[in-house]
């Protein structure tokens, strides 16, 4: 009846899992029972669970990201801890269990914290800076981002039934096979990748639309703002990349459940395709994640130094080298398999060679800085912070890019530093900058700067201090994922790590009391007017936060910069423009097709992994029908009549009118 | 193939011993103290042998190329942040230079010029330390062939015959040719003193050729993870003067049980051994049996260890 699902998949006799996932329980229960007693629940459904609305997504994707980062940085602790402690001896984390340790890290932090934050942030943002009311596909859209919830969600089950892998957070066969894996753990891994995987291929899809197709009139793709240029190179290695992942993890399905043999040592199968195929998509999925930062940070920095982005041209032919390049260097994660020295050399040079766009990049932001008046605010900390630490990134990266270092260097702590380096010190940096940066567009109130600021700091120290030793060990010849070692010279070096851990937890501590400050001072810090920064890009043209039209009327795009040049003029004429004349807008109607199906997809992944295959041909039954009820809906869009945008539209315009009154009887 | 063994009466006779994952003693101290002894200095940075040197070099070449740009980047980045803060009113305001040709081409060449010059480092350092190129020596390399097992290292000495566990002798200044597999899953063979790492896959062969300059003792450890054992797949390298070598060779083939089909695939079950031993007679052909799959794969966890079907639990 329940497949392999038995009382002894829960783990009674360890307590750590068990009393993390009782506060986890506790923590949603409690949640759930304050939004029924409060009667919130008709809200929540119809404002945010059946929302299509790419703002409402983009804010659940970053809200997922910001939970699922809590639950990656506890790993990353007890692996910290346990390194520090167990030089001869066990620690407190027997073997199985710390091997599920950095799986589950790895694995969430990538899938589950940097995926839904970068595409969370580009959801909201790029329809607001392309002038128009949402994305290609909202329906489609809502789907994505719950598969990416399901995936999460099965990734977190695992923690109190059965197990998760024990595998690294790329599955490596034969290990991962069944011969050597037999558990549970790998196929939590594989299910919860194919179904997230299915929505983040969604969402590529959407998003690679939207750019291409709906724009504001005038907007050409050389006046799109360069964030829309990064969301576009990054979703078009989405819809390239995320494919081969799929079939790959397929391939290693089929291996597991039907006894086929791609990759396992018998019968002719090879782990070496393995390694090509999961890196052929892995390469470009760190791209995926940086580029959108780099977006970001190009937003970020024109603003605060008061000035265009340098050398706009260049940035857009930087952006799209490094995604064409991005997939043709993904042989340089195995340099030590022994290809030989013309293969290793030719995808070494191929890889340095996107040093030269990044590079590029770099000093672009530089030059941009270069005459601006630079305010300090948090967005620009965390994209100053950036700048140094991604170059040392950069410089570790190309050193592990030439073959004969890589071969002293690969999987040592040096590497897992150096990945480090780029993916806290760029993408999530990136998206820390971006976060503080479109808070208020989102919620209508700025986050508080001091504590931002003391946040910050303590990332960027807590940094320094957890990964620079990370770096001395690489190069002492310690290996990653060691669960415990016999040398005392790693020992004063991994302690020291384990504080640096410290230093980022209060880093995160801050910014959870920053949320909850700047919550409760939301009216000191409310951004009346919509454009809190003195932005230059169109979303900051809309009110704070922004109706679920975006625009009262689509604006017209006369030149880069699109915003700035309307509030030039305006300034320059000391009024707003005319009042434009309001028509009713139709919008996509809410939809609950997407929780529907995430709703089956997480019982079908759940029954697949258990091997319940009963439930299994349920869930799909249901989750065909909801589609196939969701195609066959009557009503596709709702109206919203003329007079209430006129309303919402010209409370904004006297906000700002205001605002423009005040700057110029105080010049 | 010599010397059928049977089971039980032949593992008695080998000195390893079976540790459980669960109840683990306390670390070994005596087996670990020759690695601490030398593994005080950064490793990759105080190699001990011809390749490692030369890695060496490389590394710090190129690191030194690349910080000739980046360090005066990161300054210059600072010093702008810093000197074009909102509050300086020293500073020029610029607000529309968004372009200059000049500056462009500075930014594309700097990066590609540093990248064009590393490139022959990496073109020139892949071809001649290719794992599997020979070295240059007046002295024939000496043989030995590495299997990767669940989770210890199986090191054969072909032309010798003899074979050892989680212990590696060689003799210093003389090259060593390694043929490398696994007899389970992926692992790499990492000796970080004497220079580069490889892979090891079952059914495959990889190559290798390292050298110690001088006599010493360095730690070997596998540098891809392997399983619930990986941490405890380190062995001692022992690099000793040449007649040194040539008496422990003798020693060893008078004592310790034979490596034969049977012994082997005692060794090829989970395990974990931290008292590392020898053969004193190994088959020569059996490396090759392995590559081929004549001798199958590690079965992986079996029933009553650790890891059953559904969680590590069930079966206690």
């Amino acid at each position: 009846m329940l497949g392999k699902l038995t009382w002894s998949a829960i783990p009674f006799d360890e307590p750590i899992p068990l009393i993390a996932a009782a506060l986890v329980g506790v923590a949603i229960i409690g949640v759930l029972a304050w939004v029924v007693l409060t009667g919130r629940l008709p809200y929540l459904w119809r404002e945010w669970i059946t929302s299509v609305d790419h703002k409402r997504i983009g804010i659940m994707y970053t809200l997922l990201a910001m939970v699922m980062l809590l639950r990656g940085f506890s790993d990353a602790i007890m692996m910290r801890s346990q390194q520090a402690l167990a030089f001869r001896s066990d620690g407190y984390l027997p073997p199985e269990h710390y091997n599920q340790i950095f799986s589950a890290h790895g694995t969430l932090m990538i899938f589950f914290v940097a995926m839904p934050f970068v595409i969370g942030l580009m959801n909201f943002v790029v329809p607001l800076q392309l002038g128009v009311r949402d994305v290609a596909f909202p329906t489609l859209n809502s789907v994505g981002f719950w598969l990416t919830a399901t995936g999460a969600l099965l990734v977190n089950i695992s923690l109190v039934v059965g197990e998760f892998a024990r595998t690294g957070w790329l599955p490596f066969p034969p290990l991962s096979e069944v011969t050597y894996s037999p558990g549970v753990g790998v196929d939590y891994y594989l299910w919860a990748l194919e179904i997230s995987g299915v929505g983040t291929l969604l969402s590529g899809v959407n998003l690679v639309t939207t750019v291409l197709k709906l724009h504001a009139p005038g907007m050409t793709y050389m006046r799109m703002p360069m964030f829309c240029w990064t969301t576009l190179a990054s979703n078009l290695l989405i819809v390239a990349a995320f494919p081969i992942l799929t079939a790959t993890l397929a391939m290693l399905l089929l291996d597991r459940y039907l006894g086929f043999h791609f990759f396992t040592n018998e019968a002719g199968g090879n782990m070496m395709m393995f390694m090509n195929l999961i890196l052929a998509w892995g390469h470009p999925e760190v791209y995926i994640l940086i580029l959108p930062a780099f977006g970001i940070f190009s937003e970020v920095t024109s603003t605060f130094s008061g000035k265009p982005l340098f050398g706009y041209r260049s940035m857009v032919m930087a952006t799209m080298a490094i995604c064409l390049l991005s997939f043709m260097v993904w042989l340089h994660h195995f340099f030590t398999m022994g290809a030989g020295a013309d293969v290793n050399a030719i995808f070494g040079i191929a890889s340095m060679i996107i040093a030269v766009p990044t590079g590029v990049k770099i000093f672009n932001w530089l030059f941009t800085m270069y005459g601006g008046r630079i305010v300090y605010s948090a967005p620009i900390l965390w994209s100053i912070g950036f700048m140094v630490t991604f170059m040392i990134g950069g410089v570790t990266g190309v050193l592990l890019a030439v073959p004969p270092a890589d071969f002293v260097l690969h999987n040592s702590l040096f590497l897992v530093a150096h990945f480090h380096n780029v993916i806290i010190g760029g993408v999530l940096f990136g998206a820390f900058a971006g976060y503080s940066y479109w808070f208020p567009k989102a919620f209508g109130f700025r986050l508080h700067e001091g504590l931002g600021k003391a946040a910050f700091w303590c990332w960027l120290i807590g940094f320094y201090v957890a990964f620079t030793p990370l770096y001395v060990l690489g190069l002492m010849g310690m290996t990653r994922r060691m669960q415990h070692y016999d040398v005392p010279a790693w020992r004063p070096w991994l302690l020291i790590a384990a504080g640096g851990a410290a230093i980022i937890l209060a880093g995160i501590i801050l910014q959870i009391v920053q949320l909850v400050v700047s919550i409760r001072r939301r009216e000191a810090l409310r951004d009346q007017t919509g454009d809190p920064w003195d932005g230059r890009s169109l979303e900051w043209a809309t009110p704070s936060p922004p109706p679920s039209f975006n625009f009262a009327v689509l604006p017209r795009i006369e030149g880069q910069e699109a915003y700035w040049g309307i509030k030039q003029r305006a300034r320059q004429q000391a009024k707003l423009s005319e009042e434009p004349g309001y028509t009713e807008i139709e919008m996509p109607r809410n939809s609950p097709t997407g929780f529907i199906c995430a709703f089956f997809a997480t019982f079908m992944g759940f029954a697949l992994i258990w091997h319940i295959w009963w439930l299994v041909a349920l869930a799909a039954l249901g989750a065909y029908a909801t589609f196939v009820v969701f195609a066959w809906r009557d009503r596709h869009e709702d109206i919203i009549p003329a007079d209430v945008i006129a309303r919402i539209d010209r409370a904004n315009r006297s906000a700002r009118g205001e605002a423009l009154a005040r700057m110029q009887v105080t010049p | 193939m010599r010397a059928k063994s049977d089971g039980p009466t032949d593992r008695k006779g080998l000195s390893w011993r079976f540790r459980s994952m669960i109840a683990r003693p306390a670390r070994c101290a005596a087996v670990s103290t020759p690695i601490v002894l030398t593994a005080c200095q950064p490793a990759i940075l105080d190699p001990q042998g011809i390749v490692g040197i030369a890695e060496k070099t490389i590394l710090i070449d190129s690191l030194a190329i690349m910080l000739a740009i980046v360090v005066p980047t990161i300054v210059a980045t600072i010093a702008f942040v810093w000197w074009f803060r909102a509050s300086n009113a020293r500073a020029i305001y610029l607000p529309d230079f968004e372009y200059s040709g000049r500056l462009e081409l500075i930014v594309w060449s700097i990066p590609l010029l540093t990248v064009i010059l590393l490139s022959g480092v990496a073109w020139i350092g892949s071809h001649d330390l290719d794992p599997a190129k020979p070295l240059e020596s007046d002295t024939p390399p000496l043989e030995i062939q590495g299997v990767s097992l669940d989770w210890k290292w199986l090191f054969i000495y072909p032309n010798q015959r003899v074979a050892s566990v989680n212990q590696l002798v060689i003799p210093a200044g003389v090259p060593i040719h390694f043929s490398l597999t696994s007899g389970s899953v992926m692992n790499a063979f990492f000796i970080p003193q004497l220079g580069s790492m490889i892979y090891t896959m079952n059914g495959m062969r990889t190559q290798l050729n390292l050298r110690a300059d001088a006599p010493g003792t360095f730690l070997g450890i596998s540098s891809h993870y392997s399983g619930d054992g990986f941490s405890d797949m380190h062995f001692d390298v022992q690099a000793v003067p040449a007649e040194k070598f040539d008496a422990w060779i003798d020693a060893t083939r008078t004592t310790g049980p034979a490596l034969d089909a049977g012994s082997y695939a005692a060794l090829a079950k989970q395990s974990i051994i931290t008292s590392p031993f020898t053969f004193g007679m190994a088959d020569p052909e059996l490396f090759h049996q392995i590559v081929i799959q004549k001798l199958p794969p590690g079965p992986g966890p079996q029933a009553g260890r650790p890891n059953p079907s559904v969680s590590p639990r069930r079966e206690h």
